[in-house]
């Protein structure tokens, strides 16, 4: 039972997060990345991280991908993005990165796996993560916090009347 | 804008008094109706088909032709209503009147309604009182323009509308809408 | 074998109350709509619609509507993008029934050896399961906006994502006092909580520990049903909004989704500050007065009050929902836009700010 809604699950995820990078209409792709986001969010909840699924689905898929689909209407009205892209060659860069990631990732499982394990979630997930984020996690997450706002700073540089 | 109006909340706090008031003091009303105070009313509406608005008595409705005693229309085809018609919506064909006191009477008034404007001048213009318009109907409709215009035949069986312009005959309907 | 069958039909039973109780009042809205705002202006409301002559105040109008919107022409654009013009209807109805599952309709049901939780799914994040649908039925609105192949259907969808996104923020903040006042994120816990008493004899109700938090909620939660005053993504009208190419029902589920949203709000505002399922004084036992005086009741009456007393408020929330939509007049974008990011976002932010202080200040829950 567990098993088959697990591969039923990450069937969804997976073939949705094709479908984004496959698909060349931008509001097909970033719908199914909100598919790829509901899917990921029900695996946390087969885990029982009802917080970290909830939390998922209402901050990424309902109101960063709104977000995303907002600009992705204000800027590409049209059906499909049409002409050759300007920035072809860029794509030689995408492979050395890919392959980065994927031994990353990859590098990542295999620690995972081999160590003694990783401790098993608390069965109240808001609790047990609020103490990790304030205590063992303290410093990345304030190091994100930095980013935001180094991030809103530009937008604000960015969006700033200029003068004369 | 004041400071307070730019706050907002007192202001839709007040709108909201205002409309919860209306409601509860109409809901209140309707109750009373519905447990036997017919004078209780919540609403203005008017319920149109079974209700009808009260009619000014000087109100141009739909026209009739008066009839002499014997029957036959008062009219003796004179003209003159089709001649003072801005709208041209009359058609009258003459004819010999069997009393021979009596000069002419219509063999075919027609009026179309498509074009009617109220107007009354043809009422004004009659010389013999023949043509009213106080039947109190205001419901002429048609599929077609065909079925727009009313015959003699139509026009005199209509009867003046009684007190507050309720209608006394019922309303004619136009040939294409004979079921 | 009989153990799980009836689990089974237990579960589904919960399912189908908080289904049967979300769709027939939801349904029953298209009339109360008219019918409220008829008598609020003086007039009587639709009354046409009659079986045999029988017309019963109008009630089959929205049976009639149903009708209509059935048979009517199902149009489809030429340039649409058919496949998500036709999910979009479904996408917006299905996140607005599904948002209703955590909130509770009652206490605990105690039959034969069992305890039934009164709650389609008892979740502990479960405001925030309620909050996520609820933001997930912009979707419905901003594909059926951009799949129209039409521009005033796409600038509808942008406002109403735009105004989806500010009315969120300004849920999830107002929502944060009430989290930290009741230290937990479960629906029922908060309900529980409100049963006690402050000095003794007044309820310890959402409205009078977070009033702020009430009034901010409200305001982004009617935002959220996108309903006048903050209808600018539909803007029947004049403005035109995301349903412009939509017909029969595939509209009326448009208009569905707004009035079962409507009903979350409302449910939501009830479980949060109005105390949910609680009747004040009334316990596990029955009655107990802070005058002194008790009065025993059975389990079953008791359960039945709780649910009774939820659909009282949820109804009362609805009546006064509808009140606002038919009394004030609609906000421009930019004033919506201004009064969520300047308006409710920092009041929030300032509601949290001083419940952390107070609970500070007293050390517990007061």
């Amino acid at each position: 039972m567990g098993v088959v809604a697990f591969v039923v699950i990450a069937g969804i995820a997976v073939g949705s997060a094709l479908g984004l990078v496959a698909k060349r209409n931008p509001i097909h792709a970033a719908l199914f990345l909100v598919v790829n986001l509901g899917a990921v969010a029900v695996l946390y909840l087969t885990l029982g991280a009802q917080f970290l699924a909830v939390a998922q689905v209402a901050v990424y898929a309902g109101a960063i991908m709104v977000l995303f689909l907002f600009a992705i209407f204000v800027l590409i009205p049209g059906k499909e993005e049409t002409g050759p892209d300007p920035r072809r060659s860029y794509r030689i860069v995408a492979l050395p990165v890919g392959a980065a990631l994927l031994a990353l990732l990859a590098a990542v499982v295999v620690v995972g796996t081999r160590g003694a394990g990783s401790p098993a979630p608390a069965p109240d997930g808001v609790e047990s993560i609020a103490r990790l984020l304030f205590t063992d996690y303290l410093f990345p997450f304030e190091v994100t916090s930095v980013l935001l706002l180094a991030a809103m700073v530009g937008v604000m540089l960015l969006a700033r009347r200029r003068e004369g | 804008m004041k400071a307070a109006q730019r706050f907002y909340l007192r202001e839709v706090i007040s709108g909201l008094l205002l409309t919860g008031h209306h409601f509860f003091a109409n809901m209140g009303k309707h109750l009373a109706h519905a447990f036997g105070r017919r004078d209780a009313r919540g609403a203005v509406t008017i319920q149109y088909p079974e209700e009808r608005r009260p009619l000014a008595p000087r109100l141009r409705s739909l026209h009739r032709l008066v009839r002499r005693e014997d029957g036959s229309p008062r009219c003796v085809a004179c003209m003159m209503c089709e001649t003072v018609c801005p709208a041209r919506c009359i058609y009258i064909v003459a004819d010999e009147h069997p009393n021979p006191d009596i000069e002419k009477m219509p063999a075919r008034f027609d009026i179309d309604l498509g074009k009617c404007v109220f107007c009354g001048f043809c009422v004004e213009a009659c010389p013999e009182d023949a043509i009213r318009m106080d039947t109190g109907i205001l419901e002429f409709s048609s599929y077609s323009r065909r079925g727009m215009i009313y015959t003699k035949e139509m026009l005199m069986a209509l009867e003046p509308a009684g007190p507050n312009g309720v209608p006394r005959s019922p309303v004619p309907i136009p040939a294409d809408r004979v079921v | 074998m009989t153990a799980t069958l009836a689990d089974f039909g237990i579960a589904f039973g919960r399912v189908a109350f908080v289904m049967m109780f979300i769709l027939n009042l939801g349904g029953l809205l298209t009339w109360v709509e008219r019918k409220q705002s008829a008598i609020m202006q003086d007039r009587i409301g639709a009354n046409r619609a009659s079986i045999f002559g029988l017309r019963i105040m109008g009630l089959f109008h929205p049976l009639a509507d149903a009708i209509k919107m059935l048979t009517k022409e199902d149009f489809l654009p030429a340039r649409a993008d058919r496949f998500l013009f036709k999910l979009a209807p479904f996408v917006s109805v299905f996140f607005g029934l599904v948002a209703f599952a955590s909130i509770p309709f009652g206490d605990t049901l105690r039959v034969g050896g069992r305890t039934i939780p009164l709650q389609a799914v008892t979740l502990n994040v479960g405001i925030l399961y309620v909050f996520a649908m609820l933001s997930l039925g912009v979707y419905g609105v901003m594909m059926a906006g951009w799949a129209s192949a039409n521009n005033y259907a796409l600038l509808g969808g942008q406002r109403a994502a735009a105004l989806m996104i500010s009315a969120e923020i300004a849920i999830g903040a107002s929502i944060m006092g009430v989290v930290m006042w009741y230290g937990s994120l479960s629906l029922q816990d908060i309900v529980r909580a409100q049963g006690s008493l402050l000095f003794g004899w007044i309820p310890k109700w959402g409205i009078l520990t977070q009033p702020l938090a009430f009034i901010l909620f409200l305001t982004a939660g009617i935002a959220a049903t996108k309903r006048i005053p903050f209808d600018m993504p539909e803007g029947e009208s004049e403005i035109i909004g995301y349903f412009v190419e939509y017909s029969g029902m595939k509209f009326g589920m448009f208009a569905m989704a707004d009035f079962l949203e409507t009903v979350v709000i409302a449910g939501l505002t009830t479980s949060l500050f109005l105390g949910g399922w609680q009747v004040p004084y009334l316990y596990e036992a029955g009655f107990r007065f802070p005058w002194g005086g008790t009065l025993g009741l059975p389990h079953l009456l008791v359960v039945l009050l709780q649910v009774g007393a939820f659909s009282l408020k949820v109804v009362v929330m609805i009546f006064l929902m509808m009140l606002i939509r038919w009394t004030l007049p609609r906000f421009r974008y930019d004033q919506a836009m201004r009064l969520g990011w300047l308006g409710l976002f920092p009041l929030a932010i300032l509601n949290i700010v001083l419940t952390g202080a107070v609970l500070l200040a007293w050390g517990s829950h007061p």
